[in-house]
């Protein structure tokens, strides 16, 4: 993760100054790019950040009137919003739970162990994420309706550790493909059992890995709209009132609950760059 | 119980795969089977019947060809707009961003952060009639006769090109972030001009993350419906706005099931096809 550039010094009198300048705006042509594309990328975040101050006139919230911290102050202001926030955080909540178990020992299990029909686990496991959001939500309905059970919180939950299984399993698995085993077997040639090393040994080792295929699997629960949209009953998350705010008018409380979920992931993710970031540093001011 | 499992080591590997399985096989394999059997029965709701009802699947290249051809198309053209996109910004990333490299990928991923739904509704503010955009380019004479950004192909394809950035550019900054850099300094060293040493080193290398973006990219956008709904019309509409209809408003769920099997087989074939297409390249490059 040095930062060498890949272009190796070359004395500057050996070089035209044709092909210097053209390596100066070609260096500089793409950096104008990055700066545009960045900007098309943050244009929309921008304008959601923005709205949630906007102090519309009427119901629409599509032309910037004049600002107010009125919504921020008054989030909950709208029928059912808290409501629906409140479920998106439980389900989310609880599936991630359950997925980070259910897909951790899975990925232990599809890394280190060499067994009959480990090829076909792989596929499985891979196939929900090749799947259309669109078809997964569909194909459970359709079984919900046959089965005849009712939808609603419960069956969000069912559908949301299904899908963020998948998720879960590749991101331990990347860690685990690294993973030294001389120190489980260290453990065990010092009497340690199956379960105690798994405790005491594997479990610390794996903890990142593990969180960060939680993070995302509560990432991807929160914002997943498509599946939920089937399988929800009349059962409201934050994403499925949108959808019906949307239908009429979007409220700027919900720009305002978009940017407050925007803010925490944004300082959740600077925090982490800047602590890996350091200790990258550390570590190679110390080799 | 650690006395157990070290006398049956053979059988750890499946007891820890047991509760995953059980539940992707009940709630992933179980219910695409419910639909298979629901695709092929006929009738009208409550009642329908299993008929081998064949004719469900052939409604979607006669009564819904367009909304078929509209999903490729508008699903393959937001790949590419990603593709062309996301690649220079994250080759910047890999090769000139020195120690911010993080900091900028998580700018990449910061739409995410934003729910979905949102961000395309954001879209509708931006491409809105009054907005500076269409203001803009109806200066410019860019745009069509009734001078909208809103309810035509471009801000639908725009919309999914914007929902599914990351998708593609996280893979190729993966791969590019792997390149040696010895490699293109060893290029370099044997006479290759930027432009050789991008083409003949860079690019080959990167090959697997533009694949992987490639995939990742169009499956949920050929599959996609909020986009169409929300930045177009029903002249925009895709496969997803159908199935979705037709399950959730029509109560038509032969139809609908058996128009999921024809989405799935579509992304299946558009993606062997895919994999043809860059196997004959590597073979005759």
């Amino acid at each position: 993760m040095t930062a060498t550039t890949y272009e190796p010094p070359v004395a500057a009198s050996r070089l035209g100054a044709g092909v210097r300048a053209w390596r100066f705006v070609k260096r500089h042509l793409l950096t104008v790019y990055a700066v545009l594309v960045f900007g098309y990328l943050m244009l929309p975040i921008a304008v959601v950040i923005l709205f949630s101050f906007n102090d519309p006139i009427g119901r629409f919230n599509y032309v910037w009137q004049g600002f107010t911290l009125e919504h921020w102050r008054n989030w909950d202001g709208v029928l059912g919003l808290r409501e629906a926030v409140t479920t998106s955080l439980q389900i989310a909540a609880l599936s991630t739970l359950v997925a980070t178990a259910l897909g951790t020992l899975m990925a232990m299990a599809i890394v280190r162990h060499h067994f009959r029909g480990r090829g076909t686990a792989n596929i499985l496991v891979f196939l929900p994420l090749a799947t259309p959001e669109i078809v997964l939500g569909a194909s459970l309905l359709s079984l919900f309706i046959t089965a005849r059970v009712a939808t609603g919180f419960w069956t969000i939950f069912v559908a949301h550790v299904m899908f963020i299984v998948s998720f879960v399993v590749v991101t331990v698995k990347a860690r685990l493909v690294g993973f030294d085993r001389h120190l489980e077997e260290a453990a065990m040639d010092l009497g340690a059992d199956e379960l105690t090393t798994f405790r005491k040994v594997t479990l610390p080792l794996l903890a990142p890995a593990i969180l960060a295929g939680a993070l995302l699997g509560f990432a991807i629960s929160i914002d997943d709209f498509i599946i939920t949209y089937f399988v929800a009953g009349p059962t409201q998350t934050f994403p499925i009132f949108v959808w019906g705010a949307a239908r009429v008018a979007v409220p700027p409380q919900v720009n305002v609950i978009a940017s407050a979920i925007f803010l925490v992931a944004v300082t959740l993710a600077v925090v982490n760059v800047i602590i890996s970031s350091l200790r990258a540093g550390r570590r190679t001011q110390g080799a | 119980m650690g006395a157990f499992l070290h006398r049956h080591r053979g059988i750890t590997p499946y007891l820890l795969l047991a509760p995953g399985l059980l539940w992707l096989g009940l709630f992933f394999l179980l219910p695409l089977a419910f639909l298979g059997y629901q695709s092929l029965q006929s009738g009208s709701f409550p009642n329908y019947s299993f008929t081998w009802e064949v004719g469900n699947f052939a409604k979607a290249f006669t009564d819904f060809r367009p909304q078929l051809l509209r999903s490729l198309a508008y699903a393959g053209l937001a790949t590419v707009l990603a593709l062309l996109l996301a690649y220079p910004l994250v080759y910047w990333i890999a090769f000139r961003a020195g120690r911010w490299k993080n900091l900028f990928l998580l700018f990449i991923v910061a739409p995410f952060f934003v729910t979905y739904l949102i961000r395309t509704l954001a879209w509708l503010n931006i491409l809105a009639d009054e907005g500076p955009v269409v203001g803009v380019l109806r200066d410019l004479g860019l745009l069509g006769a009734d001078g909208r950004l809103l309810a035509t192909s471009v801000a639908v394809v725009a919309g999914i090109t914007y929902n599914f950035f990351a998708l593609m550019a996280l893979p190729i900054y993966v791969s590019l972030e792997q390149i040696d850099h010895r490699l293109l300094e060893a290029a370099k060293d044997l006479y290759a001009s930027p432009t050789q040493a991008f083409l003949r080193v860079t690019l080959p290398l990167s090959a697997p993350g533009i694949v992987a973006g490639t995939l990742l990219t169009f499956i949920p956008a050929a599959g996609d419906f909020i986009n169409a709904q929300l930045l177009g019309t029903p002249n925009q509409y895709m496969l997803g706005n159908v199935i979705q209809s037709r399950f959730l408003e029509l109560i038509d769920y032969p139809t609908a099931a058996a128009l999921s099997f024809v989405l799935m087989a579509t992304i299946l074939t558009a993606l062997l096809a895919y994999a043809r297409l860059i196997g004959t390249e590597k073979l005759t490059g």
